[in-house]
C-alpha cells in the first residue's frame, strides 16, 4: 500500500502583514510586531487511496491551515505536497484539479450572485471536462449524486437552506472529479439534525468514489465516526497520529488524551452530574511558543527534558506515531 | 411581497415600497425621455437661429411670440422659448452627465479592482495616487483640466473623469478587497480557475452594489459640475447650451425682474439631480443590510 | 417543592414583518427553581435565542411579547415599565451572550466597565467595587484578577473574555442568569472549564440558569432538566437523564439518536429528513409532522403537552421504547 496522497515535511510561516508605514516605524525602534507565526511545522504525512485522515486540534493549531496547503489554495513555506507523485502547486500556482475543497461556511463559499448550477459547472467547463452545451445535464447528474433536485440548478443561493447549500458545495467539489477531497470543518456551521445528513453522504460518497479524504474538524465524535486515521495538532505539529480508534480509546499524547477528555459525553447513565477532564491554562501564542515541547506548561507529565528538548516523532506500533517524551507513560495511563 | 425569485425582481419589489424613490424614478425616466426626445416635445428648435427673433427676446412666461405659439416659460435674452431651450439643455447635461459617469465607473472599477486583487506594488502605487487625487476638490481640478484642455464636449468629459474615477476607485478597492477574502472567490480560485476568470465571474458582479450607489450620486455631481464649469463659461461652447450656461445666460438679468429666465433651467437642474439622489438613496439603503427592518 | 424563582406560563414573542406575523417563540411555559440550571436545546430558529430575549424583556421591533407571563420571584416582568425591566436586568436577572467580542466595550479597560455595571445598581466606593471586581474574576478563574483588571478586552483571550462576561453577570448575584450559547465560540478544553465553573457556580451561589444551546452533549453535563424547541415551542421537557435515555418526542428521539456517538464508526447514522420550516409557513398542526416518520392523519391539528410525572411532551404518537444507548 503505497502512499497516494503525500505531505513532505511541509511548513507554512505567515509573516505580520506591514505597511510602509509600519515598517518604517519599526526601523526607528517603534514596537511592531515583526515576529512571523509557523502555522505549521514540519509535517509529514501519507495518506493511502481510499482513506480518510481525521484532522483534529483546537482553533489556531494549524490545521485549517494545513488543509489549504494540501488543497493547494496556499503555498507551503517548506516542503511539498504531491498526489500520486505529481505536485499540487508548482511556483506557488495550482496546477492539478485532483484535490478538491468543500468549506466550512456554506453561506460564504458560494458566490451570491450566481446561479448555483453556473457555480458546479463553471469549473468542469474551464477544464474541459464537460461542455458548456452539456454541461445542463452535467451538472443534473451530480446534483442527484448529492441528493439535490435538479430543477433547483437554476436558483441563486439564498433560496436554499444550509444543509443544502452545504450539498452544493460538495457537488461543486465533486464535479471537479477529484481523487482527493479535502473537508474543512464542512458540518460545524449545520443544525445538528442536518449534520447527520451531510456526514452520512460524505460516508456514501467517499465509498462509492473511491475518494481519498482529509478531514478538518474540532468536533471529535464527528471525526471518529468518518475517519480511519486521524492526526491529531497542536499549535502547527502534528503531536499524534494513528487509527482513530486506537487514537482516542488509548491516548499515546498526554494532549490527545486531554482534548478527549473534555469533549462533553452524552450524559445518560447518571443522574448525578458527571465530573469531566479539564485542561489547564490556555493555548500559548503562537508567536512565542514555549520552549521543547509546546505541550509541556499544560501537560501533567512534563519533566525538565520536556522543557529543554523538542520530542521527535517515534512509532508506538507500526500504525502508530506520537511526539512525546513520556508516551509510555501516557500510554499505561490509558489502558489503566 | 411578491414572491420574485431573480435578485432583479426582489430589487424591484423592495423598491415599490418606498414611494418617494417611485415618484422620484418616474421623475428621472420622464426627464430622460424628455431629454432623449427634445426635439419632438419642443415648441421651438432653439438652435435654428431662422427661427430665432431678437424682437421676442426676454420675454416673461405666458407671452405670445412672433412664432405664433405661446412661451410657457418665457424666452431668454436671445428670444429662444425658454421651454425648449431646458429640454435641449437637459440633453445635453444628462448626455455629459451619464458619459462622464460611465466612464469614471469603468476606469475607476478596472483600476480599483486590480489594486485589489493583484495587490503588492501595484496596490500600493494605484491607492495612493488615488489618495492623492482625493485629497483635491474635485471642482478644482476639473476647472485646471478644463483651462488647459479648452472647450467641448469630450474635453469636459474628460476633466469630469479626472475628477471623479477616483471615488469609483476607492468604492470598487474596498468591495472588491472584502470580497476576495471570502471562500466563494477561494474556492474557485482553488479549483482551479484562471485569476482573470474570477475576477470577471465573481469578483466584479459582487462589486458591483456599491458601485451603482456610488454611480448615482457621481451622475448627478457630474451634472451639477458640468452645470457649475458651464456657469464660470468654461464648460460647453455658446452654440450648445446646457442647463448650466442657461442660468448663467439669466444671471445678469436676475435684479431688473426677469427672474425667469435662470430661475426655470435651475428648477429643472435642481430637481433632476434631487430625483437621481432620491433614487440613490433608496438604492444604498437596499444594498445596506445593516438599514433593513 | 420550593417556589420556583422563574416562572414562564405560555410566554407567546411574535415578529410583526413585512412578510407575515413570525411566531419566534408560540407559548411556552417552564419552572425554574433557585440553583437549578435548565439547558434549552433547538437548532437554528426554533426560538431559544428569542426565549431567552424575551425573559430579559430584551425583544426589539418589530417583535414583542404578545401573551403570557414571566415572573421572577414572584414579579411580573411582562407588564412592568422599561425603567423597572432596567433596574431588574443586572441586579435579578442577568443574560451572557454567545459573543463576548461583541459584548464587551474595547475602548474601556475591564475594570471600568465592571464598575460601571456595578455603579448601575449600588453606590460602591471605588475600593470596594475594585475588590468586588477582583473576587468575581478570581471566582470565575481568571488569574491575578487585580493586575487583569485594567486590560483591554483586546488583550485577553476568547475563553478569559466570555469568563469576564460571566464575570460581569454575577456581580449582583443575580436570581438567575440566561446563557445564550456562552461556549459555543470557544475550544473544548475551554469549553469543559467554563461548564464545570458554572455548574458550581450555580450550586454555591444559589443562582438559577437559564443555558441556551444546540448541542445535547453540553447541556446533558450541565443542566439538571431540559427543554427541547421546534419551531417556536417546547415539544419536550422533563428531567435530563430521563430525557435522554427514555425521549418521547421523536424529534428528540431523532436529535439523540443523530449523534455520530451512537453508531458505529463508519456506518450510516440514524438522520432526521428534511429540514426545519420556516416559521413564516408553517405546516399546519404538528410542526415537526412533515418530518415525521410517526406521523399520521392526527398530526393534522395541533397537539397539546401531555404531562406525566415531571416530564411533558407535545405529540400524538409518542416513543415509548427505551431508546438503545451503546454502553
Amino acid at each position: 500500500m503505497s502512499p497516494f496522497l503525500s505531505i513532505d515535511d511541509v511548513s507554512r510561516l505567515f509573516g505580520p502583514n506591514l505597511t510602509t508605514g509600519e515598517k518604517i516605524a519599526a526601523k526607528l525602534g517603534s514596537k511592531v510586531e515583526t515576529r512571523s507565526v509557523r502555522a505549521v511545522s514540519d509535517v509529514t504525512l501519507s495518506v493511502r487511496k481510499g482513506e480518510t485522515l481525521g484532522l483534529v486540534g483546537e482553533s489556531g493549531c494549524g490545521k485549517s491551515t494545513l488543509g489549504r496547503l494540501i488543497a493547494g489554495i496556499l503555498p507551503p513555506t517548506t516542503g511539498s505536497v504531491t498526489i500520486d507523485g505529481k505536485p499540487v502547486m508548482e511556483k506557488g500556482t495550482k496546477v492539478t484539479t485532483r484535490v478538491q475543497t468543500v468549506f466550512q461556511d456554506p453561506f460564504a463559499s458560494l458566490d451570491p450572485r450566481m446561479k448555483v448550477g453556473d457555480t458546479v459547472a463553471e469549473g468542469p467547463i474551464a477544464h474541459g471536462l464537460t461542455t458548456k452545451g452539456q454541461s445542463r445535464d452535467y451538472v443534473a447528474g451530480w446534483f442527484e449524486r448529492v441528493g439535490l433536485d435538479p430543477d433547483w440548478a437554476v436558483r441563486y443561493p439564498h433560496q436554499f437552506s444550509g444543509g443544502q447549500r452545504q450539498r452544493i458545495a460538495i457537488a461543486r467539489a465533486l464535479a471537479m472529479q477529484p481523487d482527493v477531497l479535502i473537508c474543512d470543518e464542512p458540518v460545524a456551521s449545520l443544525d445538528v439534525s442536518i449534520q447527520a445528513q451531510i456526514i452520512n453522504l460524505f460516508l456514501e460518497l467517499t465509498h462509492d468514489l473511491e475518494l481519498t479524504c482529509v478531514f478538518i474538524s474540532h468536533d471529535l465524535s464527528v471525526v471518529q465516526h468518518v475517519s480511519d486515521r486521524v492526526a491529531v495538532m497542536y499549535l502547527g505539529r502534528i503531536v499524534e497520529l494513528g487509527p482513530v480508534n486506537e487514537v482516542f480509546g488509548t491516548p499515546a499524547h498526554p494532549y490527545t488524551s486531554a482534548l478527549f477528555g473534555s469533549v462533553p459525553k452524552l450524559v445518560l447513565d447518571a443522574d448525578e452530574l458527571v465530573h469531566f477532564e479539564t485542561i489547564d491554562g490556555e493555548v500559548p501564542s503562537p508567536l512565542s511558543p514555549p520552549s521543547g515541547c509546546y505541550y509541556h506548561p499544560r501537560c501533567p507529565l512534563a519533566t525538565e527534558l520536556c522543557s529543554g528538548q523538542q520530542p521527535a516523532t517515534q512509532g508506538v506500533t507500526e500504525l502508530r506515531a506520537v511526539a512525546c517524551h513520556h508516551f509510555e507513560q501516557q500510554l499505561a495511563k490509558s489502558t489503566a | 411581497m411578491k414572491n420574485a425569485s431573480t435578485p432583479l425582481g426582489r430589487f424591484w419589489a423592495e423598491f415599490r415600497e418606498n414611494r418617494v424613490a417611485v415618484v422620484a424614478l418616474a421623475v428621472v425616466v420622464l426627464l430622460m425621455l424628455l431629454a432623449l426626445f427634445a426635439a419632438f416635445v419642443s415648441p421651438q428648435n432653439p438652435y435654428d437661429m431662422a427661427n430665432l427673433s431678437l424682437m421676442d427676446s426676454r420675454r416673461p412666461p405666458g407671452f405670445v411670440g412672433s412664432g405664433g405659439y405661446t412661451h410657457l416659460l418665457g424666452t431668454d435674452p436671445q428670444g429662444r422659448d425658454l421651454l425648449s431651450a431646458i429640454f435641449y439643455g437637459l440633453r445635453i447635461s444628462i448626455q455629459i452627465g451619464l458619459a462622464a459617469g460611465i466612464v469614471s465607473l469603468s476606469l475607476g472599477t478596472t483600476l480599483g479592482i486590480l489594486a485589489a486583487y493583484v495587490g503588492g506594488r501595484v496596490e500600493t502605487l494605484i491607492m495612493r495616487a488615488v489618495d492623492l487625487q482625493l485629497s483635491f476638490p474635485a471642482i478644482l481640478l476639473a476647472l485646471v483640466i478644463v483651462a488647459l484642455l479648452g472647450q467641448g464636449k469630450a474635453q469636459l468629459i474628460g476633466a469630469l473623469v479626472a475628477a471623479q474615477y477616483a471615488y469609483f476607485a476607492r468604492t470598487a478597492y474596498g468591495a472588491a478587497k472584502a470580497e476576495r477574502g471570502k471562500d466563494y472567490i477561494e474556492a474557485a480560485l482553488a479549483t482551479p480557475m484562471s485569476g482573470r476568470l474570477v475576477v470577471l465571474r465573481h469578483l466584479l458582479p459582487n462589486c458591483t452594489p456599491p458601485l451603482i450607489v456610488v454611480a448615482t450620486v457621481q451622475i448627478a455631481n457630474s451634472i451639477s459640475l458640468e452645470a457649475t464649469l458651464s456657469f464660470l463659461g468654461l464648460g460647453l461652447p455658446v452654440t450648445e447650451p446646457s442647463l448650466g450656461m442657461l442660468i448663467s445666460n439669466g444671471f445678469p438679468y436676475m435684479m431688473s425682474g426677469r427672474y425667469w429666465i435662470s430661475f426655470y433651467p435651475g428648477v429643472a437642474l435642481i430637481i433632476l439631480i434631487v430625483a437621481i439622489n432620491l433614487v440613490g438613496d433608496q438604492i444604498r439603503d437596499q444594498f445596506n443590510p445593516r438599514l433593513r427592518k | 417543592m420550593t417556589t420556583p424563582v422563574l416562572s414562564v406560563k405560555d410566554l407567546k414573542t411574535h415578529f410583526f414583518t413585512r412578510a407575515g406575523v413570525v411566531k419566534a417563540v408560540d407559548g411556552i411555559s417552564f419552572d425554574l427553581a433557585e440553583g437549578e440550571i435548565m439547558g434549552l436545546v433547538g437548532e437554528s430558529g426554533s426560538g431559544k435565542t428569542v426565549t431567552g430575549f424575551s425573559l430579559l424583556g430584551l425583544v426589539d421591533a418589530p417583535g414583542r411579547i404578545v401573551e403570557g407571563s414571566v415572573k421572577l420571584k414572584g414579579t411580573e416582568l411582562t407588564t412592568l415599565s422599561t425603567g423597572e425591566l432596567r433596574s431588574r436586568r443586572g441586579r435579578d436577572i442577568s443574560m451572557i451572550f454567545q459573543d463576548p467580542i461583541a459584548t464587551l466595550n474595547p475602548m474601556l479597560t475591564i475594570g471600568q466597565q465592571m464598575r460601571m455595571a456595578i455603579d448601575a445598581h449600588e453606590r460602591l466606593g471605588a475600593r470596594a467595587s475594585e475588590a468586588r471586581a477582583a473576587e468575581l474574576l478570581t471566582q470565575v478563574g481568571i488569574p491575578s484578577a487585580k493586575e487583569r483588571l485594567r486590560a483591554y478586552p483586546h488583550e485577553f483571550s476568547g475563553g478569559m473574555r466570555q469568563r469576564v462576561a460571566i464575570a460581569i453577570a454575577l456581580l449582583h448575584r443575580p436570581a438567575v442568569i440566561v446563557a445564550d450559547e456562552p461556549t459555543t465560540a470557544l475550544d473544548v478544553s475551554i469549553q469543559a472549564q467554563i461548564l464545570f465553573q458554572m455548574r458550581d457556580l450555580a450550586r454555591e451561589t444559589g443562582t438559577a440558569m437559564v443555558w441556551i444551546s444546540h448541542d445535547l452533549a453540553v447541556v446533558s453535563s450541565l443542566a439538571s432538566k431540559l427543554a427541547v424547541m421546534y419551531a417556536g415551542r417546547i415539544v419536550e421537557q422533563g428531567p435530563t437523564a430521563t430525557l435522554l435515555r427514555d425521549p418521547r418526542h421523536p424529534y428528540t428521539a431523532g436529535l439523540i439518536a443523530s449523534l455520530p456517538a451512537m453508531a458505529a464508526p463508519g456506518t450510516p447514522l440514524t438522520q432526521i429528513p428534511g429540514t426545519t420550516p420556516s416559521l413564516l409557513s408553517l405546516p399546519e398542526g404538528c410542526p415537526f409532522a412533515p418530518r415525521c416518520d410517526r406521523a399520521t392523519d392526527t398530526c393534522k391539528t395541533d397537539p397539546s403537552m401531555t404531562h406525566q410525572d415531571n416530564r411533558g411532551w407535545r405529540c400524538f404518537h409518542p416513543v415509548t421504547r427505551t431508546a438503545e444507548v451503546p454502553a
